[in-house]
């Protein structure tokens, strides 16, 4: 975990208002918020973990636990809400087993319901990892995902 | 090249006084213009909802093309038209002919559209329009983009050059005129004659309560302080807004100039802009535009040579609804929690860091340098008596065109819905419209004739907030709707203070009660069901006069404006048990078509609560009382003899 220091170094100034940042930027570089992380941002910052915990729980962006090997993002804006895309979540939601922030057992597959992601006019939208899919239907879903579980078969 | 064209805009357009134009900055202006063009000029639209669509791919290929047949073509990257539904956009400029553009791109019809437009000969079935353009010779048979009917209607100030820009290029921008205003601003006018004018011009924020801002700036700069700070607050977390975020990545600079230029008037050297870390591609085009302003000397340190100094950083925003308000806004770029704390003291005086501080938005940020150049008298001339100017709305739901609308003050609902949008998807009937996100207000069909400005909306029970517009049809139901905005808020309630906190979990889970099936009727369900409602619209007012801030009082406004506009509807859940637009899955009630059933006993053995009973070989029922609605024998019946009502 050499990098965590490696990111703390870049913040010359022992602030407040860096914290932020620095837990963006290891959110970004590990995909997640280790206990380790927090307690070396605390001891750099000059602050008590438990404040740290209490900010990063407060923003949506930070998570504690890594994603899985597919990251499931599906958007849950009003345009893709009034589109349907509650019959996709659940669905999803079936065929995994997970509920939204959980990882499956076997840590493939993680599920993030997420604000708005701008494609208003082609909802519902979902992504895995990098890969968007737009215009869902359950069947679509259904398939995208069955496509993922054989390629780990 | 590129260094002796910086220094010809710098020399020639933004120093002096005034601008001689010879023969060398004209053929300058002309060469970033593209008035004059001598290969073919591709413009590929480069935005978040292009980039989902597949736009990289279509870059490649016609990447590939081009090198394929050797041709000479410059390939650049704009923003966002605004008509998101029909996206990929790309455009095609030949030498001396008008620029084309296409829509709904893919990889394969990419190839018959450039090999048709470099026989000159065009694909009618992708052509969205052509730029009119005096110049340039126009197209047959082509319509302008101007008298497409989602433009026609359309009065683009702060919107006018998304899309034909291009974003990566300060150049191109000071061409258009970019960046000359401020200049002329800091030379020529004291921060207060720029307060001034901006007060006159009647501008008011576009973020939410419609603040005036000269108003704001003049508290700001006549609080005594060493220090002082401008925010610019695109932090636009409400689901389904995506006008700033389109903003700034199709014109980064010009939200860059209107930071400078309300910064001068503040008296900030320091400017921030919060930006959601969620919009990659905004804060990597305002980061660039902040870089290339820099190196041209017009920020940082002594800004062409009239000591003014300014610094723009980028803060990241970490996702939280809550942080759209001011003052939560300030403790998030502190490093705090975004909880929000009570006016007074306003933030104009006592701010971020404690330093009196002004929060302005986008939108209203845009519309500085545009008031500037043409004066408040000018401004004041578009829109109603109270509020000046254009506003920009996203529109989206369940109409034809979604995307990105820029309208006068005073414009009708209906006018945007049916002429700019295009209507409803599909032919369906039109329900109702949601207005300003979770915050925000549902309105009828009687609401369409309405102007929309901030005081004929706020009187009909909706906020003009972040100007999102979502279209039902009769396919959506408006309770689940507004249970899907309180689940919504509760979960972004920042917990600060008790009416918010608990106040929006209640009414979730009373909207939740009314959408659901209890499993005993009989039982104390109904009861708590029936109480719930009365006691809804109470609790909403309770909300609305307790509460701390914007949040909190706006929370209520979904559902008092339901209650107010769609009574029947809320009766129809809760006396008939009943969602007649078959939203609201547990209200479903399934029965068996005795004609259709073959008797396969696998609706049967799928029940979870075993409330279908049958023999083989022969009809089966349908037990209501036991039936949760789950709908799986509907799902799994391969003769559709199961019947939804």
């Amino acid at each position: 975990m050499r990098e965590i220091e490696k990111i703390l170094d870049q913040y010359l100034f022992v602030q407040r208002d860096n914290l932020i940042p620095i837990l963006q930027e290891i959110q970004n570089t590990f995909g997640y918020i280790s206990e380790e992380a927090i307690v070396k941002v605390g001891n750099y910052l000059k602050m008590p973990t438990s404040k740290i915990y209490g900010l990063a729980t407060f923003y949506n962006q930070f998570c504690f636990s890594p994603k899985g090997k597919y990251h499931i993002k599906i958007c849950n804006g009003t345009s893709c809400h009034v589109n349907g895309n509650n019959l996709m979540i659940k669905e999803i939601e079936k065929i995994l087993g997970i509920k939204d922030g959980e990882n499956t057992k076997d840590n493939k597959f993680s599920l993030e319901m997420t604000s708005c992601m701008g494609v208003c006019g082609m909802g519902p939208v979902m992504a895995v990892n990098d890969k968007y899919y737009t215009c869902l239907t359950v069947k679509k879903v259904t398939e995208i995902i069955r496509d993922y579980q054989q390629m780990e078969e | 090249m590129n260094n002796s064209i910086k220094e010809i805009l710098i020399q020639n357009l933004l120093i002096p006084t005034e601008i001689k134009l010879d023969k060398k900055i004209v053929e300058t202006l002309q060469f970033l213009k593209r008035e004059k063009v001598s290969n073919p000029i591709i413009t590929i639209s480069s935005n978040t909802y292009s980039k989902i669509s597949g736009i990289d791919e279509i870059k490649k290929q016609i990447e590939n093309y081009i090198d394929e047949r050797n041709l000479n073509v410059t390939i650049i990257e704009v923003g966002s038209l605004g008509i998101s539904s029909l996206e990929p956009i790309i455009s095609v400029q030949l030498p001396g002919k008008s620029k084309i553009f296409f829509k709904q791109i893919d990889t394969e019809n990419i190839i018959l559209i450039l090999d048709g437009i470099f026989n000159n000969f065009i694909l009618q079935e992708y052509v969205l329009g052509q730029q009119k353009n005096k110049i340039h010779e126009s197209w047959e048979l082509v319509p302008f983009l101007d008298e497409i009917a989602y433009f026609n209607f359309q009065q683009r100030l702060v919107l006018k050059q998304c899309g034909f820009i291009d974003v990566n290029s300060i150049n191109e921008y000071i061409a258009f005129g970019g960046y000359q205003i401020f200049v002329k601003t800091i030379n020529k006018n004291t921060p207060a004659e720029v307060c001034d004018i901006v007060e006159q011009s009647m501008l008011r924020g576009r973020g939410g309560e419609g603040y005036l801002a000269g108003k704001k700036w003049k508290i700001a700069s006549s609080t005594p302080s060493p220090q002082k700070y401008l925010i610019c607050n695109a932090g636009e977390s409400d689901p389904g807004a995506f006008m700033e975020r389109f903003l700034m990545e199709s014109d980064p600079h010009k939200v860059i100039e209107g930071i400078a230029i309300a910064a001068y008037a503040i008296g900030a050297q320091k400017a921030f802009i919060y930006i959601e870390s969620d919009y990659e591609l905004a804060i990597e085009r305002i980061k660039k535009a902040i870089d290339q302003a820099t190196a041209y000397g017009l920020l940082g340190h002594d800004i062409i040579g009239t000591g003014y100094n300014l610094e723009i950083i980028i803060k990241q925003g970490a996702g939280a609804y809550v942080c759209g308000e001011e003052t939560a806004l300030i403790k998030s770029i502190e490093g705090k929690r975004g909880k929000p704390h009570s006016k007074p003291p306003y933030p104009a005086t006592k701010g971020l860091f404690d330093q009196p501080t002004v929060v302005n938005n986008v939108e209203t940020l845009v519309n500085i340098p545009i008031i500037l150049k043409k004066g408040a008298e000018w401004f004041k001339s578009i829109g109603t008596e109270d509020s000046k100017g254009t506003k920009v709305f996203s529109i989206s739901g369940k109409v034809e065109y979604s995307g990105l609308v820029e309208v006068e003050m005073g414009t009708k609902i209906r006018d945007i819905i049916f002429r700019v949008a295009g209507g409803i998807r599909n032919n369906k009937r039109f329900k109702a419209i949601h207005i300003g996100g979770p915050s925000g207000g549902c309105l009828t069909e009687d609401h369409l004739d309405t102007p929309i400005d901030f005081e004929s909306i706020m009187l009909v029970g909706a906020s003009l907030g972040a100007a999102s517009l979502i279209v039902l049809d009769e396919d959506n139901c408006v309770i689940d709707t507004v249970k899907y905005f309180m689940n919504y808020l509760q979960k972004e309630s920042c917990g600060i203070c008790i009416p918010c906190r608990e106040g929006t979990r209640r009414m979730y889970e009373i909207l939740e009660n009314i959408s659901k099936r209890p499993k005993d009727e009989n039982g104390y369900a109904t009861l708590q069901r029936f109480k719930g409602v009365m006691q809804l619209e109470t609790l909403a007012e309770v909300l609305k006069n307790t509460s701390m801030c914007g949040l909190g009082r706006k929370a209520a406004n979904p559902v008092l404006s339901t209650l107010k506009w769609f009574r029947d509807e809320y009766e129809e859940h809760i006396f008939e048990r009943n969602c007649s637009a078959g939203v609201c899955q547990e209200l479903r009630t399934f029965e068996v078509d005795v004609d259709a059933c073959t008797g396969c006993t696998l609706c049967a053995k799928k029940c979870p609560t075993g409330a279908i009973f049958g023999t083989p070989k022969n009809v089966h029922f349908i037990v209501q009382d036991k039936c949760i609605g789950c709908g799986i024998c509907f799902e799994t019946c391969k003769f559709s003899a199961i019947i939804s009502q």
